[in-house]
């Protein structure tokens, strides 16, 4: 199937953009006039205990379970794990986007911007949600409505939250999709996803997102559908507009590479907990934690010797439902002895206060200090 | 399992000849469009290509989605037809042989799949998806097919009790497992692994190959890797081979091709993989390409990649790569190309710049593994996994292969 697009793609865009080091790694200091002028509390997102269950017939499903993080102003959170490890079920209930039922939030307190999520009625949280909050999910195709032009996808939002004239909001659209890198913008207002390849719909899904000028984007796994030279394509867009629009990010990725190059700080999620966090180089340097060890072991490098066996995590993430009160890695760790098995380990800070860790081994009394 | 024909570690080094080789191998399809389905085109998926793959040896096969690497994965085990060219097995042209012939030689070649969900019928148990290639290929029946399913099960790391459980019950990782055994029960040289892991977690990634890596070793298989991740291919490669839009753009032993690479594709490519290091990262130099991948229907004139190539704007739009489509040729040692200024890759430090500053592995520390107390409190925590550090204890301790 020829798609059309792809030949205007080429023949407008410059071939290649070449970052140089400096570039790549934004140094943010909260005096930034741009971030200033969003600040309005001491945190941006701060998320205290939160516990979000799913009630299923073979019972409580303890998805995300006593989870505590924050984000500031302008920060690039990660939050890393495997499949069904809670990290997309946190973001969901940021954005009170939990399908109930099945899933409820069931404790704790969520506080954006200085402003108590949980509290909020359904009219104020619309207002929150699109406005403040941007999102930019694993699968443009599904989450672009297939029968709307992509014009009018993203001027919803803007007619929803914004008072503009309708010239003003077409002007707008054209803005953003130049910024996302659509090339001849104002032709392509008409046309439907399924005229854009899949790069190309992620980058829709990028100019929904900063429609409003959110103060924060939760961005699900924002590249795992796509080709790896795509996925660079896009990481380098958000990069750089929330850069250009002081906008903090939520990135939830399994890829430890991709938190490594996009995150400022990074929290590990293991079977609904939060196991480790610090910024980024504490965290690949030295983790604190037997998962973040076992994930950063199995992973094929390029600098690996041919034929190596990789050290493995063995076994499977436990059932979360009624989890016992011990360490939930504990099954599969090799470090283990007795107290993890009789009392589940705080999240407590090591050496660096910044850098926190859910271990009973790496404690500072513990056998692996 | 008995061994019924001479695996090639037996064989003396000289003798690693070519086992499967694909000689300007072409793969169109047609596009049909109106009531009387005239054809309006052709999608080019493979477009002339030629590569060998010696026994014991594995060649992995990188590259986007749409570049045709899967589609010359099924042509190779005779899935495919080819449109043009000819894949040759054991010295033998697949094309030229009857229909009971290629039967019995498709014995000697399997595939494992992506994804092991939909590649699993979830109506059958474990024993009958695995006794479904003994029966066809009659190759044992009673008793000694009931043992070989569970040995074949034991040495993938199954236990032999899940025989008639179905493929809902188990999870990817073990899904896979699954699939692996099914291909190994015919006892097969050559495997086509396509993309066998992408669809799993991180830590079951791991596991999968070194699954693969292990088997590769006692049962001397010869695979076709086939991944769109690089660490990866590289990870269990001997040979790689990249492909874009339908062509082998380069091909080589994985410490050339990743350390310099002499294609200005393959350094995209590499520059644009994240390395869990946070250190090389902010050092990397990105070649970020712009667009995507264009059409197979209509591929540019000339080199396939000029459309796209940092190296072509940076020679200032030299003609020869409008006009003329290079072919592979020697760039050294066994390094082969097909770009007309490969040279003049190799001069720059594009897509490599990062593998400068070796990363340091930073999984479990010395004083981690210093800490693991034999006949400690986790017992059996440690019982299934003392074998890491040495060689190769599968967590089941199954990967044994009962002579």
């Amino acid at each position: 199937m020829a798609r059309p697009e792809d030949a205007t793609t080429e023949a407008d865009a410059p071939t290649i953009i070449e970052i140089s080091p400096a570039d790549v790694r934004r140094v943010r200091t909260s005096a930034e006039p741009g971030l200033a002028k969003r600040r309005k509390a001491d945190k941006l997102l701060s998320v205290r205990g939160l516990s979000t269950h799913f009630f299923t017939p073979d019972g409580v499903v303890h998805a995300v379970d006593d989870v505590s993080f924050d984000v500031d102003y302008g920060e690039t959170l990660g939050l890393v794990g495997e499949s069904g490890c809670g990290k997309s079920v946190s973001a969901l209930s940021i954005a009170r986007l939990v399908p109930n039922p099945p899933g409820r939030i069931v404790a704790g307190e969520i506080i954006f911007d200085g402003i108590d999520v949980l509290k909020l009625n359904d009219e104020d949280m619309r207002g929150l949600r699109g406005k403040e909050i941007g999102f930019i999910f694993q699968d443009p195709l599904t989450s672009l409505n297939p029968t709307l032009t992509i014009g009018y996808q993203i001027a919803e939002p803007i007619r929803q939250h914004m008072t503009l004239s309708q010239k003003a909001a077409i002007d707008r659209v054209v803005e953003l999709l130049s910024k996302v890198g659509i090339p001849r913008a104002k032709d392509r207002l008409n046309d439907y996803p399924h005229q854009f390849s899949g790069g190309m719909r992620q980058r829709v899904m990028i100019a929904i997102a900063l429609s409003c000028d959110p103060t924060l984007i939760l961005a699900d796994e924002p590249t795992t559908a796509l080709d790896v030279t795509i996925q660079a394509q896009i990481l380098e867009l958000i990069q750089k507009l929330s850069d250009e629009f002081s906008t903090a990010v939520l990135l939830i990725t399994h890829d430890l590479g991709i938190a490594a190059g996009m995150c400022d700080r990074v929290s590990v999620m293991y079977a609904g907990r939060i196991v480790e966090t610090g910024t980024v180089d504490e965290l690949f340097a030295n983790p604190r934690m037997p998962y973040a060890w076992g994930l950063l072991d199995s992973l094929p490098r390029l600098d690996d010797v041919r034929g190596d066996r990789l050290r493995t995590i063995e076994g499977m993430p436990p059932l979360l439902i009624e989890p016992p009160d011990a360490c939930r890695f504990e099954p599969r760790c090799r470090f283990s002895r007795d107290i993890c098995r009789e009392r589940e380990p705080d999240l407590t800070p090591r050496e660096n206060p910044l850098h926190q860790a859910r271990c009973w081994a790496t404690e500072p009394d513990g056998w692996i200090a | 399992m008995t061994a019924s024909h001479s695996r090639p570690q037996d064989a003396p080094a000289a003798d690693r000849s070519d086992l499967v080789e694909a000689e300007d191998l072409k793969i169109h399809f047609p596009i049909r469009a109106g009531i009387f389905k005239t054809e309006v085109g052709t999608v080019k998926a493979v477009d002339g290509i030629s590569f060998q793959i010696r026994r014991g040896e594995t060649l992995g096969m990188v590259g986007e989605s749409g570049c045709g690497k899967s589609t010359t994965g099924r042509a190779l085990i005779r899935l495919r037809e080819p449109t043009a060219g000819t894949v040759r097995f054991d010295g033998v042209d697949l094309g030229s042989l009857e229909r009971d012939k290629l039967r019995e030689m498709r014995r000697r070649m399997q595939i494992i799949f992506q994804d092991p969900y939909g590649s699993l019928d979830p109506r059958m148990t474990v024993g009958s998806i695995i006794a479904e290639p003994i029966d066809t290929h009659h190759l044992a029946k009673g008793a000694a097919r009931k043992e070989r399913i569970a040995d074949l099960l034991r040495i993938v790391g199954l236990d032999p009790q899940y025989v008639n459980r179905y493929p809902h019950e188990f999870s990817g990782g073990q899904r896979q497992r699954i699939g692996v055994a099914r291909a190994l029960a015919v006892e097969p040289e050559f495997i086509v692994c396509d993309e066998p892991i992408s669809a799993l977690d991180v830590s079951i990634q791991a596991q999968v190959l070194n699954l693969l890596t292990d088997l590769r070793g006692q049962l001397g298989l010869t695979y076709l890797f086939i991944a769109h991740d690089l660490s990866v291919v590289k990870h269990i490669s001997d040979r790689v081979a990249v492909m874009y839009l339908g062509k082998i753009v380069e091909i080589g032993p994985p410490d050339s091709t990743y350390a310099a690479p002499g294609h200005p594709y393959t350094r995209a490519l590499l520059s644009a993989v994240p390395v869990p290091d946070p250190e090389s990262e902010r050092r990397r130099k990105r070649v970020v390409l712009q667009g995507d991948v264009p059409s197979p229907v209509d591929p540019p004139d000339g080199c396939r990649f000029h459309t796209r190539c940092w190296l072509y704007e940076r020679l200032d739009k030299p003609a020869e790569c409008r006009t003329v489509d290079p072919l592979l040729r020697t760039l050294q040692g066994e390094q082969e190309v097909a770009c007309h200024f490969a040279e003049k890759a190799l001069e720059t430090d594009v897509g490599v710049a990062h593998i400068g500053h070796v990363p340091v592995r930073h999984g479990t520390p010395e004083a981690a593994l210093a800490s693991i107390r034999p006949g400690d409190g986790g017992v059996a925590a440690v019982a299934q996994t003392v074998g890491i550090e040495e060689t190769s204890i599968d967590p089941s301790g199954s990967t044994s292969i009962p002579a």
